[in-house]
């Protein structure tokens, strides 16, 4: 079932032409990288903040307020160019135990904002400081920041691990 | 003469007992790449940052000299990390790096950020509000970040087609 819904997504127009196309793929992935960086930078912000690390003396809220705009942009520009990377050779990719690995922590990071916001961040307009910041609140900011450093790895071993340019 | 010079030192350092280290050491590679994106993450969120604040984009409640003093030393901190980490890679692929001309493409772009970078915050250390003083000044420093981006962006890019620019 998974496998004949990946080769078809394979076989479609657009996932050919980036295969087989010399430049389709490079500069999709290049957009792909940018997006992350921003994405893995701007939620370190948040996270180093509830962790007490960063930003100590200003509210969460302002911290959230700066940057979340910023990683939900650059989140949407990863999705749609990591759609298409996986699509010119979705069956590879499916395969890969590290994109699995990816897909897995990327469901887990999901799981931990979810949490955040439904539970965890209640009362968040009030941490005006680090020192205000609840413990539950500075775990998750380090089990998100864990997870997303997992995903940059978990990424970068795909490249290592099929057959395409490191 | 020069590109034979440049090949003889690849070759010379790519036989060496670190070099050969590095390549038959599987997870070496990837996981500096991984140091390298983590530092280039570091540098290009907090330049985008600085960015959105002098074009009053973002951050707007919080002072040019907060959000510089929360940034600007995130750059200047990640950039040794990127020399050092692209130095592990360039002395495990020698050739792959210095011979290309996305390489050196992105060396240029490298400079031209530092420059745009510095050009903005070096007058922050003498007055946090040096930008903020006039309307001119403002669009002054409007312009160097506007200048500044595309030098980021071309960095992050070029860093990704040395993969595929084969030498």
């Amino acid at each position: 079932m998974l496998d004949s819904l990946l080769k078809y997504l394979e076989d479609a127009n657009f996932a050919t032409a980036i295969r087989e196309g010399s430049v389709l793929f490079p500069w999709i992935e290049c957009v792909h990288v940018l997006a992350l960086t921003l994405v893995i930078g701007s939620i370190a912000v948040v996270d180093l903040r509830l962790m007490g690390v960063t930003s100590r003396d200003r509210g969460v809220a302002e911290i959230t307020a700066g940057v979340l705009p910023v990683t939900w942009t650059a989140f949407g520009f990863a999705v749609v160019t990591g759609f298409l990377l996986f699509s010119s050779n979705a069956t590879t990719y499916g395969g890969n135990a590290f994109f699995r690995i990816k897909m897995l922590l990327l469901v887990l990071a999901g799981v931990n904002m979810g949490l955040y916001h439904l539970v965890i961040s209640r009362g968040a307009e009030n941490w005006q400081t680090a020192e205000a910041t609840p413990t539950r609140a500075r775990i998750a900011g380090a089990v998100s920041l864990f997870l997303w450093l997992g995903i940059i790895a978990a990424g970068r071993w795909i490249g290592f691990t099929i057959n395409a340019p490191a | 003469m020069a590109t034979q010079s440049l090949q003889i030192f690849c070759n010379w350092l790519a036989s060496t007992a670190l070099s050969q280290k590095i390549q038959t050491t599987e997870w070496i590679i990837p996981a500096t790449q991984c140091v390298h994106i983590v530092a280039v993450a570091a540098v290009v969120t907090s330049a985008l940052m600085l960015d959105l604040r002098l074009f009053g984009v973002r951050w707007q409640n919080q002072t040019l000299a907060y959000v510089t003093h929360r940034f600007a030393p995130v750059i200047w901190w990640a950039l040794p990390v990127l020399l050092a980490s692209g130095a592990v890679l360039i002395i495990a692929e020698p050739a792959r790096a210095l011979r290309n001309p996305v390489f050196l493409l992105k060396m240029a772009l490298l400079l031209g950020a530092v420059l745009t970078t510095l050009a903005c915050q070096l007058p922050l250390r003498k007055n946090a509000g040096f930008w903020e003083l006039s309307q001119g000044r403002r669009r002054a420093a409007q312009i160097l970040a506007a200048i500044s981006l595309p030098f980021w962006v071309g960095i992050v890019f070029a860093g990704r087609w040395i993969a595929y620019v084969q030498v």
